[in-house]
């Protein structure tokens, strides 16, 4: 009942933003040059959506995106279960990831353009450094939090390194690692669309900014709506995937009704 | 152990890691012929001469400022929004949505956006960096004052604390480990911000100054930016855990106590 009334409100609440967004500029209280009424918005992007070039552009995206995100994933849970589980090596390293993790990705910019230009490889390169330090906290604060009985226990049952790791470590890190995964879903993309804007890699972004440049306003506005879009989705996906692999974990079951 | 020879270690594993890798850097870098990858050497001797010249107050001071006044704007209205959207259910289902799209939003596609409507000067780049830094303060406002323990709000209500004193001291106070945690996040965001406003288009500031060098292939001083890029990020999230960590010296105190208490 209360989450179908709160739906209900919801849906008002989107649609009051669009009736907003149509009335405000054709009452005159900002100009359309700066901001074309909605329905010319959605009308735009339907006619973007019936372009090839459009598609195109939103699948570069999502592959630098995907991309990106895997390989940040991949090697912060790899390094992140390494440095966690040997104390010597996170005493060593925890001044040099405090470090390096406030960097801004963005100022890699210059370098990613020199050494690769528009190659997707320069996207990556902003893409992984920016996601990779969310997955590699998460990761280290998990493998942390294993309860040191378990792991003396599997050490006196002689369970080998691997076996700790797989059947000790990995259970206790995963709620863990979906969290970072979770923010560096989210980081992946702005970061994705941010190196498209600026270095002009193929891509939403680049369509943005052509857009803005040969002043095709309300095509800006449609592909700016897509973007968010884009950004909806991949919260929502980071959400499903995170209760369904640990469907298995007290936080997930919990939320059930009981 | 003696006390000099525990900070002593202590010294060696916190600076060990760094020193080693710069000490890579430098040597690896030392003969390098490369045209991108310039000896280390060479980069620090002319971030001397680069940054610690006019630049300072004409390049790096105005970013810095700009990114001042856009943060604080941004936590400023995050958290005036957030506060009564946070207390009323039947106003958080109809807004809840349409901040979830905004935030949504990759907050750098803001920028083409905003200098159609505010040109390509000051004002333009404060507003990409509110726009930017709003939303994790807000949605973070929001949850806290949601979870405001309803025990206490009882207490405050049958102790006739009203209005602005229960805004101070429960409302405000409840949520600040959340507020925090969206400082935090915005904090990153406008840093990026800052940068990226910069380099699509402006004359001054530290993104224009480092997209300058690059374009000319001063190779030595944009490698110095990327540096100081760096120092700027490591040397806010300093002073950020610094405030952070006395505005809510309480709630770790108290954390702290529950933990040890559980435990007992």
């Amino acid at each position: 009942m209360r989450l179908r009334s709160g739906l209900g409100r919801g849906v008002a609440g989107l649609a009051a933003l669009c009736l907003l967004l149509e009335l405000v500029p054709r009452v005159g209280l900002v100009s359309p040059r700066y901001l074309p009424p909605f329905s010319q918005i959605v009308g735009e992007l339907a006619d973007q959506a019936g372009q090839a070039s459009f598609w195109t552009a939103l699948l570069d995206t999502l592959r630098g995106w995907a991309l990106g995100l895997l390989i940040a994933v991949v090697a912060g849970t790899v390094l992140g279960i390494l440095i966690g589980s040997a104390a010597p090596l996170r005493a060593a390293t925890g001044s040099t990831i405090e470090f390096l993790r406030p960097i801004p990705s963005v100022a890699l910019v210059p370098l990613a353009v020199l050494l690769f230009g528009t190659d997707i490889r320069s996207k990556l390169l902003l893409v992984v450094y920016a996601s990779f330090w969310q997955v590699l906290i998460q990761v280290l604060y998990g493998v942390q939090d294993v309860d040191p009985v378990a792991r003396e226990t599997a050490r006196s049952y002689g369970l080998g390194a691997w076996a700790q790791v797989r059947h000790v470590t990995w259970p206790t890190t995963l709620p863990y690692l979906m969290t970072g995964v979770r923010l560096a879903a989210t980081v992946a993309l702005v970061l994705a669309i941010t190196a498209e804007l600026v270095i002009g890699n193929p891509g939403l972004g680049r369509e943005i900014a052509v857009a803005q440049s040969s002043g095709a306003v309300a095509a800006m506005y449609a592909l700016v709506l897509v973007a968010g879009l884009v950004g909806v989705a991949v919260n929502v996906l980071a959400r499903v995937v995170e209760r369904r692999v640990l469907f298995w974990h007290t936080s997930v079951r919990g939320e059930a009704p009981a | 152990m003696t006390v000099a020879a525990r900070l002593a270690r202590r010294a060696l594993v916190t600076l060990g890691l760094p020193l080693v890798l710069v000490a890579v850097w430098w040597v690896a870098s030392a003969n390098s012929e490369s045209f991108y990858l310039p000896p280390l050497r060479r980069i620090l001797e002319t971030f001397a001469d680069v940054w610690l010249s006019a630049r300072l107050a004409d390049d790096v001071l105005p970013s810095l400022l700009r990114l001042a006044v856009g943060y604080l704007a941004a936590v400023a209205l995050g958290v005036a929004v957030g506060v009564p959207v946070g207390a009323s259910r039947a106003l958080r289902d109809v807004v809840e949505p349409v901040l979830e799209f905004f935030r949504a939003i990759p907050p750098t596609v803001m920028v083409p956006i905003l200098i159609l409507v505010a040109g390509i000067g000051d004002t333009m780049k404060v507003l990409v960096i509110v726009f930017g830094c709003i939303w994790p303060v807000l949605l973070n406002t929001v949850e806290g004052v949601r979870a405001i323990d309803p025990v206490l709000d009882e207490t405050a209500r049958c102790y006739g604390i009203r209005g602005a004193a229960r805004l101070r001291h429960l409302v405000l106070r409840g949520a600040s480990p959340q507020i925090v945690t969206g400082m935090r996040q915005s904090l990153s965001i406008g840093i990026i911000l800052m940068v990226i406003s910069e380099m699509f288009a402006s004359s001054n500031g530290l993104g224009f100054t480092i997209i300058q060098f690059q374009r000319g292939f001063a190779i030595p001083e944009m490698w110095s930016g990327i540096i100081l890029l760096g120092l700027v990020g490591v040397l806010l999230s300093l002073v950020f855990r610094a405030m952070e960590g006395r505005v809510l010296a309480w709630y770790h105190s108290l954390r702290r106590s529950h933990r040890d208490g559980g435990a007992a």
